[in-house]
């Protein structure tokens, strides 16, 4: 656990010393919430109905842009192979490295994404609903995309093939995400649809460290 | 047994026996083709509903069951290569997956072009369509994986992870997208109305399936073979080859 | 105890090296010598276990290292060409960082120590960023001296010292020889520590 501890402190030190990274993440998705209804119209009905998706289109790329950085430095400036060597399981070391990830890039999208939402004139509850549907559904993005950013890792055009190969994969979280919040608007409960983002975080929790892990060490092999 | 999977788990072993297996494979999916063609074209009814239009069905459901099939045996392809670290079941994983995306490509084309004299449009964001199209993507990503990756081996194994992965989603992603298109109330496109399908139809449907079939195994075969003679070139017996000597003396001369 | 036998490495269809075979007893180093390119660094992180083994053994403690590579991974230390360093953080944190994900429980104190001892105080709360080429691999090398692995594999560690530093340097590894541990290093330059030491030259 204090392998653990140790990395997930260092990613968020980091990040403290390096804001802007960050803050670039959190600019993008107010911005990409806003150029809709600039590319839609301004008809309140009609923002009203597509802002589920908009807003978890625009925090799922907000995520997918920060991946690429997940585990690149590490790998440029040797860390990465230090963590691959030491005793702790590099399973538990990326989990902290994607803990981190979603606690800089996940965690501040769901704390705006309410204020967003009242852009689009969304009712409180549907509001309330988006967050906890961002909430169970950005660690997700954050699992599978650390399976994506792995498998790129040092690889030509990475960052293009990494949206390529985590976008199909993101399809099931946004469906049911915005799906919930689309749930509530329409009075049918969303308490299937966060259940089952529910789920799948707990699945990507067990699952992706491990296959995160196994893709690393074949980036590290060359 | 077992002894005659370790021996054709060499390359060099296998592309010989690929060599003699694919024209084989290939010359069965055509008659099968011609076959099913026949049947679907000629012998099937009209559908009531749908008129000749709805013909196309005999070329798009064996894609779309072929592209799903390849699929599944790609995976199983990364599994083995996994876990028993050979060299020949990242090959196979590898030339299987252009065939499957074709085989994609061809579900999602026809199955416009059944769209539009059907529903009036080119192409509707219906359950079936959607998950094929989201495989299809998959197929692309896998492609661009392997090819971008310079160390064969570690294309392997990086793509074998992908293709499980992938693999491991796909029933997620099609349940999720069932039940978006359900609960969206959108357009719900039914091939079979009901299990009332008549016999011909079914009958052309699976022969059309079972050529796609042989036709995948032959252009894998095929395929493999020219991944193996890429991936072996500098092998002692690949210069023992004849085809290699006769190009090499053609070169010369 | 490390052994390594039959150890073949190839890159594509070019066999970088074949059949290396040694053994390292506690108070031993081995330096491996050849020119460059002959896969001195690829030979070292195969042995790390960085690199698949496809062809070869390698014990510890007489257990075949691939069986159980989290014992031999705690007993470890491994200092390559990157040096992993964070160039945000200060010599400090980088210490108590990695000695943390190592597993060991490290104090500022130590960590200061460790840093004073390859001549750094007076950069200790800088960032690693301003620091020079020399003072960042002095920084990686305290690393090891505040290390309680028992093999050290290192990567050329003397590039980049001044001679002050290298004697420094010498003597943690002294130090350390004379703890029984062992050390297996590449180096261009000659090699003289304590101990018994061989040389292995790789060829292609």
């Amino acid at each position: 656990m204090r392998g653990f501890a140790a990395v997930l402190r260092r990613d968020l030190l980091l990040a403290m010393r390096r804001k802007n990274e960050v803050v670039t993440a959190i600019f993008f998705f107010v911005v990409v919430a806003a150029l809709f209804p600039l590319g839609i119209g301004p008809e309140q009905n009609t923002l009203r109905l597509v802002a589920p998706g908009i807003l978890w289109i625009g925090a799922l790329l907000a995520s997918l842009l920060s991946l690429g950085r997940l585990f690149a430095s590490d790998f440029a400036d040797g860390s990465l192979e230090q963590m691959a060597l030491s005793p702790n399981s590099l399973s538990l070391l990326v989990a902290a490295k994607i803990s981190a990830h979603w606690l800089l890039s996940g965690l501040p999208l769901v704390l705006l994404a309410p204020l967003l939402g009242l852009q689009f004139d969304l009712p409180s509850t549907a509001l309330w609903i988006l967050t906890l549907s961002l909430l169970l559904g950005t660690p997700v993005l954050s699992l599978i995309g650390a399976i994506g950013a792995a498998l790129t890792l040092g690889v030509r055009g990475g960052d293009v093939l990494l949206s390529l190969l985590v976008l199909p994969l993101y399809v099931p979280t946004l469906i049911f995400g915005a799906g919930a919040v689309q749930a509530e608007m329409s009075g049918l409960g969303s308490a299937a649809h966060l259940s089952i983002l529910a789920a799948m975080a707990l699945v990507a929790a067990v699952f992706s460290p491990w296959a995160s892990a196994a893709c690393l060490r074949l980036a590290l092999e060359t | 047994m077992k002894s005659t999977i370790f021996h054709f788990a060499a390359p060099q072993n296998f592309y010989r026996l690929a060599g003699q297996l694919w024209p084989l494979f290939g010359v069965v999916a055509l008659l099968l083709t011609a076959w099913g063609l026949w049947l679907g074209l000629c012998v099937a009814p009209i559908d009531f509903q749908q008129g000749q239009a709805y013909r196309i069905i005999f070329v798009h459901v064996p894609a779309s069951w072929m592209s799903m099939v390849i699929y599944v045996v790609m995976a199983f392809w990364a599994l083995l290569g996994l876990t028993f670290n050979t060299r020949l079941s990242g090959m196979m994983g590898q030339a299987l997956a252009p065939t499957g995306a074709i085989f994609a490509f061809l579900s999602l084309w026809t199955g416009a072009l059944w769209g539009k004299p059907m529903w009036g449009a080119w192409w509707v964001w219906d359950a079936r369509l959607t998950s094929e199209l989201i495989l299809f993507f998959l197929y692309l990503g896998y492609i661009a994986l392997t090819h971008a990756i310079d160390d064969p081996r570690r294309a392997d194994k990086a793509g074998g992870i992908l293709a499980l992965v992938g693999a491991l989603n796909v029933p997620v992603i099609y349940f999720s997208v069932q039940w978006w298109n359900t609960l969206h109330q959108g357009a719900s496109v039914s091939i079979t109305k009901g299990s009332s399908m008549a016999q011909p139809m079914l009958e052309a449907m699976l022969i059309m399936s079972l050529a796609f079939w042989m036709y995948a195994i032959a252009m894998g075969l095929y395929r493999v073979r020219l991944i193996i003679l890429l991936r072996e070139r500098h092998a002692h017996w690949v210069t023992q080859l004849p085809e290699f000597n006769s190009a090499s003396q053609g070169v010369a001369a | 105890m490390l052994s390594v036998s039959s150890l073949s490495f190839s890159r594509g269809h070019r066999c970088l090296f074949a059949d290396v075979n040694f053994t390292l007893q506690p108070g031993q180093w081995l330096h491996v010598e050849g020119g460059n390119g002959v896969g001195k660094t690829t030979l070292l992180r195969l042995i790390c276990g960085l690199n698949a083994l496809e062809q070869g053994e390698i014990t510890w403690h007489n257990q075949s290292v691939a069986k159980d590579p989290d014992l031999f991974r705690a007993e470890l230390a491994y200092l390559g060409h990157p040096l992993a360093l964070k160039e945000d953080l200060t010599p400090v944190e980088n210490i108590l960082a990695s000695a943390a994900v190592c597993g060991l429980h490290l104090s500022q104190g130590d960590a200061m120590a460790a840093l004073t001892k390859m001549g750094l105080e007076g950069a200790a709360h800088l960032p690693v960023r301003v620091l020079s080429q020399g003072q960042k691999r002095r920084t990686a090398l305290a690393r090891l001296v505040v290390s309680d692995a028992r093999l050290w594999i290192l990567d050329e560690p003397f590039v980049a010292l001044d001679t002050p530093a290298q004697e420094v340097l010498c003597d943690v590894l002294n130090a350390h020889l004379n703890r029984q541990g062992m050390l297996l290093l590449t180096s261009h330059q000659a090699v003289n520590l304590a101990g018994q030491g061989q040389t292995y030259r790789l060829s292609a």
